[in-house]
This record gives C-alpha cells, sequence and structure tokens, in this order.
C-alpha cells in the first residue's frame, strides 16, 4: 500500500504515461522471433519487458497476474505453434489455462485486450514485431490499469500493512 | 499437584464472519470447561455480555490471546481488531474469513455503490421508495448517531494488523483448535506467522485412488454423484486438494463433496486461485481449441470456483473498476435470482 498515491501513480494518470508491457517468450520460438525481429531491424514500441522462459507450459497464471499486480497494462505469453513445442505437449498446456484464465481475468476486470497468447516461431519475426505493436496499441487505448496497490488505495484509501497476494505462510 | 498458575486471559472476537467460527470453538465439546478454568474471557461477543469499553479499559498486551473470527467489511471492524492488537500479547487470524478473507471476499468481485443498490433497491424484496441508504453519520436533538463505514472492499485480518497465528478453515475442525489451545496453554507456540495446520496439500492425505488425470467433461457437485472411492478431480469434478493446505481431516472428502480450498493455499502456492486453474484445466484431453474450449466451458465461475475462500489474500484483490462494474453487478443479480 506504500505506492498508493506516489508520483509514480499520479505520473501513470498524466501524460508522460507509456504503457507497460510484460512478455514470457519461450526459449525455442518466440524468444528467437523476437531475436530475428531485432536483426532484421523490424521496428516495434519499447513497451515490452521481455522474460524469457523455457517453455510457455511454465508460465502459470499466476505469473501474468503477478504481473498486473505489480502494475503491468498489458501481458503477451508466446510461445511455439501448435505441434512445434520443443516439450512436444507444453504449449497445448498454456493453450487450455488460456481458455479458463481469460475469463477468470474478465471476472477481475481485466479488460480482454491486456492478455493474450500468441504463437510465433523463430522465423516470424514480423510476426512478432506486428503483435507488439498491436498490443501496446490496444493498452495505449485502455489506459493504465495500476498495480493492485493503487487500485487498493483508491478504493478505500486505508493503510494496509502489506501488499496482499502469495498466501500467508 | 500441579502448580498453580495464573489464568490465562482470553479474547475473541467476530467481524465479517457467519458465527461458526464461533461454534467451532464450542465444538471442542465438554473440553470447553477445561478452557474455562484456564482461561478467564474478556470480550467474546456471541456467548458473554462483554462491552468495548470493557476492552479499552484493560492495561495494553494483557490479553494472552486474541482469537480473531470473520474478515474486515467495515470500520468498526477494522478498530476493533486495532484495538484487539494494542491489548493482546498473541493475534490469532481464526478461520478463513480472517486468515484470507473467505466467502465474504468474494464481495470484492462488487465495490460499496453496487452492493448497496443491490441491497436497498433492486432485490425483489426491498421496499425502499425513499432510496434510503446507510450513512455513517446522523444528527438527532439528542446528539449525534454514528453507524460504521461500509468499505469498498474486504480484507484480510494481516491487511490492517499484524497477525502472530494463523488457523485456516471454515470453520477449523476441533481437533485442530484443540490443539491450538493447548500449544498455547503450554507455551509450545511455533515460530510467529505460522499457520497452526498442515505444510502439504491435501491430496496427500486423502485417501481416494488416484488413476489417470484425465478428464473429458466438469461436472458441478449437484449434477453428478461421484464414486465415493475415487479420486474426484479424475471424475471431473472441480477438487482443490492439490493447492491447498492439508489438516482440515477430509471432512467434506468422506461427505463425498470435493475441496473448495478453506484452508487456503499450500506454502509453496504462489498464489491459491489461479494454480488450482492450471490444474484444473491441464487435465483435459485434446489439442483442437474448439474442443478443449467446449470442455472448458463446463468449468462455470472460474473466480468463485478458484478463489472461494481466498480472493482478500490474491494478487489482484478486486475487480477493476475501468470495465463496466455497474453492468456486471447488474448481470450478477440476474443470475444470482
Amino acid at each position: 500500500m506504500t505506492q498508493a498515491g506516489s508520483p509514480k501513480s499520479q505520473a501513470a494518470a498524466g501524460e508522460g504515461w507509456e504503457p507497460k508491457v510484460v512478455a514470457f517468450l519461450c526459449n525455442w520460438c518466440s524468444y528467437t522471433g523476437a531475436d530475428l525481429a531485432g536483426i532484421s531491424r523490424l521496428k516495434y514500441p519499447a513497451n515490452l519487458r521481455i522474460i524469457r522462459v523455457m517453455c510457455s507450459g511454465r508460465v502459470s497464471p499466476a505469473f501474468v497476474l503477478k504481473a498486473f499486480h505489480e502494475g503491468a497494462d498489458g501481458v503477451l505469453v508466446g510461445g511455439c505453434h501448435p505441434g512445434d513445442c520443443h516439450y512436444l505437449e507444453g504449449n497445448y498446456k498454456t493453450l487450455k489455462r488460456k481458455l479458463v484464465f481469460e475469463r477468470l481475468l474478465e471476472q477481475f476486470g481485466i479488460e480482454p485486450g491486456r492478455f493474450r497468447l500468441e504463437w510465433i516461431s523463430g522465423g516470424e519475426g514480423d510476426k512478432f514485431a506486428r503483435v507488439a505493436e498491436e498490443l501496446v496499441k490496444t493498452v495505449r487505448e485502455l489506459g493504465p490499469l495500476g498495480s493492485t496497490a493503487e487500485r487498493l488505495g483508491r478504493a478505500d484509501g486505508l493503510a494496509l500493512r502489506a501488499e496482499g497476494g502469495g498466501g500467508n505462510a | 499437584m500441579p502448580e498453580a498458575k495464573k489464568k490465562l486471559k482470553l479474547a475473541l472476537y467476530w467481524a465479517a464472519s457467519c458465527g461458526g467460527c464461533d461454534i467451532a470453538v464450542l465444538d471442542i465439546d465438554e473440553k470447553i470447561l477445561t478452557v474455562a478454568e484456564l482461561a478467564d474471557i474478556v470480550l467474546w461477543p456471541v456467548a458473554l455480555d462483554f462491552k468495548y469499553k470493557d476492552v479499552e479499559a484493560l492495561a495494553d498486551q494483557s490479553v494472552d490471546v486474541c482469537l480473531f473470527n470473520g474478515a474486515v467489511r467495515n470500520s468498526e471492524q477494522r478498530e476493533l481488531a486495532e484495538l484487539l492488537r494494542q491489548k493482546s500479547k498473541v493475534m490469532v487470524a481464526f478461520g478463513a474469513c480472517a486468515c484470507f478473507g473467505g466467502i465474504p471476499a468474494l464481495a470484492n468481485q462488487f465495490d460499496r455503490e453496487s452492493i448497496f443498490r443491490r441491497v436497498y433497491d433492486t432485490t425483489p424484496s426491498t421496499d425502499n421508495p425513499g432510496r434510503v441508504r446507510p450513512q455513517t453519520k446522523l444528527s438527532v436533538p439528542q446528539g449525534d448517531l454514528h453507524l460504521p463505514e461500509f468499505y469498498n472492499a474486504v480484507y484480510k485480518l494481516d491487511d490492517v494488523v499484524e497477525v502472530d497465528y494463523y488457523i485456516p478453515g471454515c470453520p477449523p475442525p476441533p481437533e485442530l483448535v484443540w490443539e491450538a489451545i493447548t500449544a498455547i496453554v503450554e507455551g509450545k507456540l511455533p515460530p510467529k506467522g505460522s499457520t497452526l495446520a498442515g505444510e502439504r496439500s491435501l491430496c496427500h492425505t486423502c485417501k481416494r485412488k488416484k488413476e489417470d488425470k484425465k478428464v473429458t467433461a466438469f461436472h458441478r457437485v449437484h449434477e453428478f454423484v461421484p464414486d465415493p472411492e475415487k479420486c474426484l478431480l479424475e471424475q471431473g469434478i472441480i477438487c482443490s486438494g492439490p493447492v491447498t493446505r492439508e489438516g482440515c481431516g477430509e471432512r467434506c472428502l468422506n461427505a463425498n463433496m470435493p475441496c473448495r480450498g478453506c484452508f487456503g493455499p499450500t506454502p509453496e502456492a504462489l498464489e491459491h486461485g489461479a494454480s488450482m486453474l492450471s490444474a484444473a484445466a491441464t487435465l483435459v484431453e485434446g489439442k483442437e481449441e474448439a474442443e478443449l474450449a467446449e470442455v472448458l466451458d463446463g468449468i462455470v465461475d472460474p473466480l468463485g470456483t478458484f478463489y472461494r475462500f481466498t480472493l482478500a489474500d490474491s494478487l489482484l484483490r478486486i475487480r477493476n473498476k475501468s470495465l463496466g462494474l455497474e453492468e456486471k453487478a447488474e448481470e450478477g443479480e440476474e443470475a444470482a435470482s
């Protein structure tokens, strides 16, 4: 709750706001695709914070929620095309989770455009650049989401002892 | 003859709760008489007629243990949490609501205005032509009257005060309550911050046969009578056992009902609801998106299912308002009616 009302949150609502997008990219396809976009000197927005994971199947929905919790305005998960997974079925797990997770996000009031799962192969640098462009544009139109602490601060203005989430142990 | 000890001072309080946790204390049966021998109760609204001013009059840290049940929904509950924290040496979050928000925290899908509109305007049984809403202050000739402020969100106890121990459950089972009381009396409590329950997941203690976790359809509990010997998840019933802390005595499983998660996440789970969502969704067999979607649509109300007891302990905590909260509230009303 320490962040509520901080200069950061005020800046978020104002002119200087830039969307923050966290991108979880799989090592074997999507990260290589992003790399190719760079090598090919394709232009895409600098709003992405890329996190390389071994497989999109490793990206628990909790990681996505954690990104939103800490103030991401959008999240991209990139994996290999169906059938191309380095671990055979990891990306199918991602797909199964997505089908329920998108409905969960909607119940949390997170607009559908803020979360995207895309299959991007190592050869699809252009697709990576296009997806990044589209996602940042959508998030920019939606505006800042705010971290959980900021949203809770707006709700009641209570000074909470600690940020919530992640069990009590 | 044991040495005559000074009696413990014990406080019990209920905040946003149903009263079940107070009954759980009585469920230790005749042992309650032992408690009465060992401890003087200084506050217990459900059973004894002490007033808040009696608690205010106590010296700081003079209460040995406070068992606090219920979530924090309004300013009165918060003030009492702060007062009891000040007066108590040991503060225990007692029950799922105090630990994680519990069922009341499901209201975090709506804000105060949506809840008030539903309760004071739109329920079919409401007759409120003056559209009267609760006010925090009213001036009458005799003076000012005050009501607690109803918050926009429901909070767990450790959001507002430091908590020393957690006893989860909806409600905590009598064995666990008795173990905790014994530990308190004998001064054998674990390190501060501990949860007084198991450390592993419920699946470790569940005796049902677990074979092949492949699901072709999900069922809700009223639609289907599962085989009492077999794993409920394998039968397509969402059971939160994989991500939920053990120690409940499997009361639900023994009644052929799935775990709904009232013991909260295991110490390893990054997020109770999301972890269970992940576990449930990946059980489905298949690779075609349309077919998968059809099966997975059988998981209705993911938030209410996976965060039934832990929404106030979740990463996102409250519904983001910018996505038409008002309309969503109305939809929820229609679905509920």
